[in-house]
């Protein structure tokens, strides 16, 4: 009796000393209460659904983006040969085209996108007018520092082509005047940080992170699904959420802050931002091939497996619902900055935003609980 | 009534288990101190964060700063007296003290098993432990005794099957037994376990282990109690406890409650086990061995321990119970929830977006949580209503002082419970500033949408 109680005590320690393995995937959960016309066992795979990110959604809107830029370069060099009112339209139909192309990437905030802090180098705004305005003239700065994230990346651009006069020949005027060398070199010098930064998470990608992330399809909650999700949900809640609509409402503040409005200087376009934004999250949540109308593997379907467990309520469906009625009603609004600026209180934008927050538990809530997956892990006990 | 009495309270018994039983308490309790202190936690739980949710009637106890580290010392260091058996009720009572404390700073990490070690902390103040195999009875032979009331020893018995039975009462409920939650969600997400992993997918499994779980929980105390089933219940609890370290992330609990199932073992195992001890650090165990008997005084001293540990039993055997005073779900609500030896039994989650309204200007704004909580409290906050309660007052008072007048905080909070799709938890229209938190229903808990049957 003795030995095998040593045995059993043996084995059950080798065995829970040797968790977190990875490891193959075996099929999720099958059964149902109510027999269905065909019973058969139906599985769910974290590596396929990890693939078809990497594959179909994540590397393809990089690339994307990628040559998008380079375009908006070449826009530019258009115009820093010839400053003139068309070259100027030109680099901001670039700008933009590359701005909306951002939105599809923005929420793949995680291994080299992380590591070049990605997100806050490309998109921190309201940008620093003052200090965009200080570094142009003492013509001494350092874009690559994190100091300099409000004054560099595409909301940077948007002072710089946007908001440099009130009329294209005001802000032409600044692009030939005698020291528009100055200019030149800073916004020259915000592109080449911006393209490095994209070359780097765009190689990495495409060099061995994408077998790192796929190859880490466990459990853990430092598998890249559940970390995948944290940054993803954290991404609609913070920046689709919050940054482009709650802040500049003022939802959080008491009193709204157009400035924070993406893209403020051109002041139109922000809502159309958004709506990439959103519809870039729903296409990722339903596994949408990157610009195509095929889909694989995703949350949707991983959800779609675990129904069963949710008594037939169908939470894909709630979800995909609740996305479209935000889109509906964000469509159907003014210019945001219009919107905050004409409106006290903006009515319709705090309707539209309240659509946009009942997303949130849905995600943070009902899909994380489903797929037991933790939200902003949390490194201790429980009982 | 007096043969049992004779039988399971005054008759005299070997020291050993108790001792065996103090010895491995300790050290276990400074191993669980060292392991959180190397993790970082205490900095990170206690520290770090901003706010600390209070138990009510305990708002006065805190983190104390840096000091905090000083106070898990302590902790430790009682343990290593615990263990050795020096200056054993002074230790004790250190030890009780910390560590209580320690779990009373932030209600945030709640876990029944830290309960458990201060209740039975507490209980232990009121044992010999320190009789045999100890450094106190060494010193002093006076007070260094072979043998002991029977009733310290069952009262740890006691403990336990408590513990173990109110658990396995929790779990007779619908959700658990015929629907299979939460385990239906937990298993399928341990794909990746080697050996298990396919098999945790598999619906029958789930509920083979909401079954198995349950009756091992109730019946694992009686198992234990007979000596024919005993050493097969000792390996049932060590691959239960194992199992469930493997599944869940519950820390040092599935050993402790491994080492303290141990008592149910007859003085024999416990003299091999001291025997071994002896020889590893070459201590005269012979010397212990004295033939003496301890008897607890007859004046009103002792009589007065006896009712403490009678109050403290019949503590245990009701407040389980207290949830029936109150309307609405238990699990829902979690009126009546803590404190219950209601273990791993919901999987649930939610999310609470606070609204702060200036009564005069009437401006409004809703908090980022991230600005007051760290990670762990909003996680914790968004589905307890006392956690909500607390939080909505502490931003009250503080935007009060930050300028704000009359101000009013409304939450909108959804929450999901075992699997089925979040609703409401808060009513939405309720000024919480206005609430004020006590033992009596809170009637703004938007009543639970569905049913489960069961305790």
């Amino acid at each position: 009796m003795k030995r095998i109680l040593a045995l059993v005590f043996f084995i059950t320690l080798i065995w829970a000393c040797s968790s977190d393995n990875g490891g193959e995937v075996p099929p999720a959960d099958g059964g149902t209460d109510e027999p269905k016309e065909e019973p058969q066992e139906v599985s769910f795979e974290r590596a396929p659904m990890l693939v078809n990110w990497a594959d179909n959604i994540i590397i393809p809107a990089y690339t994307d983006f990628d040559s998008e830029l380079e375009n908006l370069t070449a826009a530019f060099e258009n115009f820093n040969i010839d400053a003139t009112t068309t070259n100027l339209i030109a680099l901001r139909e670039a700008w933009l085209t590359a701005y909306t192309k951002w939105q599809r990437i923005s929420m793949f905030e995680i291994g080299p996108a992380e590591s070049a802090d990605f997100r806050f180098s490309m998109n921190t705004y309201p940008t620093d007018t003052d200090k965009i305005n200080a570094h142009i003239s003492s013509g001494s700065y350092d874009l690559t520092l994190s100091s300099n994230r409000a004054s560099k990346g595409f909301p940077a651009l948007d002072y710089l082509i946007n908001g440099l006069g009130d009329s294209d020949e005001a802000i032409i005027s600044k692009y030939t005047a005698p020291d528009k060398e100055a200019l030149l070199t800073y916004t020259q010098a915000v592109l080449t940080d911006m393209n490095a930064l994209t070359d780097q998470v765009v190689s990495d990608w495409q060099g061995s992170y994408r077998d790192t992330f796929v190859a880490n399809d466990g459990a853990s909650a430092t598998a890249s699904v559940d970390r995948f999700v944290n940054d993803y949900i954290f991404y609609f809640e913070k920046f689709l959420r919050a940054g482009k609509m709650g802040i500049p409402l003022g939802v959080f503040s008491g009193s709204p802050l157009p400035q924070n409005v993406e893209a403020f200087h051109e002041g139109e376009i922000a809502n159309m931002l958004f709506l990439e934004g959103l519809q870039a999250t729903q296409d990722f949540f339903n596994g949408k091939h990157y610009a195509s109308t095929a889909t694989g593997e995703s949350l949707a379907s991983y959800l779609d497996n675990l129904n069963t467990v949710k008594d037939g309520e169908d939470l894909k469906a709630v979800i995909n619902n609740q996305l479209n009625k935000a889109r509906e009603m964000v469509t159907s609004l003014d210019a945001f900055r219009t919107e905050i600026e004409t409106n006290a209180p903006p009515t319709d934008m705090l309707l539209a935003y309240d659509e946009v927050q009942r997303i949130v538990p849905l995600l943070k809530v009902d899909m994380v609980s489903a797929m037991s997956i933790s939200i902003d892990f949390v490194d201790a006990d429980g009982d | 009534m007096t043969s049992f009495k004779k039988k399971y309270i005054n008759k005299s018994t070997e020291a050993a288990p108790l001792a065996v039983f103090r010895i491995l308490f300790g050290s276990m309790m400074f191993l669980s101190i060292a392991r959180f202190w190397s993790y970082g936690w205490i900095d990170k739980l206690y520290i770090q964060p901003k706010f600390f949710f209070s138990y009510y009637g305990f708002e006065w106890i805190k983190p104390i700063g840096m000091y905090t580290y000083l106070l898990f010392g302590v902790c430790g260091a009682a343990a290593i007296l615990i263990a050795l058996g020096y200056k054993y009720r002074m230790a004790m009572l250190i030890f009780f003290l910390s560590f209580t404390y320690i779990e009373l700073m932030d209600k945030t990490t709640y876990l029944n098993h830290y309960y458990f070690i201060s209740g039975l902390s507490f209980l232990m103040l009121f044992l010999p432990a320190n009789a045999y195999f100890s450094l106190d009875a060494s010193q002093n032979p006076k007070r260094a005794f072979q043998q002991i009331p029977v009733w310290t020893i069952n009262s740890l018995k006691l403990l336990l099957g408590i513990v173990y039975f109110y658990a396995g009462l929790a779990k007779l409920n619908s959700d658990w037994l015929l629907k299979a939650m939460p385990l239906k969600i937990w298993l399928p997400a341990k794909f990746d376990i080697p050996l298990l992993g396919n098999l945790l997918s598999q619906e029958w499994v789930q509920y083979a282990f909401s079954w198995v779980g349950a009756g091992y929980d109730l019946a694992i105390p009686f198992l234990l109690l007979y000596k024919k089933t005993r050493t097969f219940a000792f390996v049932l609890v060590v691959i239960f406890h194992v199992l469930t370290r493997v599944l869940f992330p519950i820390g040092m609990f599935p050993y402790i409650m491994i080492i303290c199932t141990l008592i149910f073992f007859d003085a024999s195992l416990h003299h091999k086990i001291l025997t071994l001890v002896a020889k590893l650090f070459q201590i005269a165990k012979t010397k212990f061995d004295t033939g003496k008997a301890y008897v607890f005084q007859k004046n009103t001293i002792g009589q007065l321990k006896y009712a403490v540990v009678l109050l403290f039993f019949a503590f245990q055997v009701l407040v389980p119970f207290r949830y029936l005073l109150y309307p609405g779900e238990l699990f829902w609500t979690e009126q009546g929830y803590r404190f219950s030896w209601r273990v791993m039994l919901t999987e649930k989650s939610g999310y609470a977006q606070f609204k702060i309204v200036d009564g005069v200007s009437q401006r409004w704004f809703y908090v980022d949580n991230s600005d007051f909580l760290s990670p762990f409290q909003e996680k914790q906050m968004a589905f307890q209503s006392d956690f909500i309660l607390e939080y909505a007052h502490y931003l009250k008072e503080y935007f009060e002082n930050d300028g704000h007048q009359k101000v009013a905080v409304y939450v909108d909070s959804q929450v999901a419970l075992n699997g089925r799709l979040s609703t409401t938890f808060v009513d939405p229209k309720v000024d919480l500033a206005q609430e004020k938190e006590s033992f009596k229903h809170k009637n703004w808990i938007i009543p639970f949408k569905d049913e489960i049957k069961g305790f």
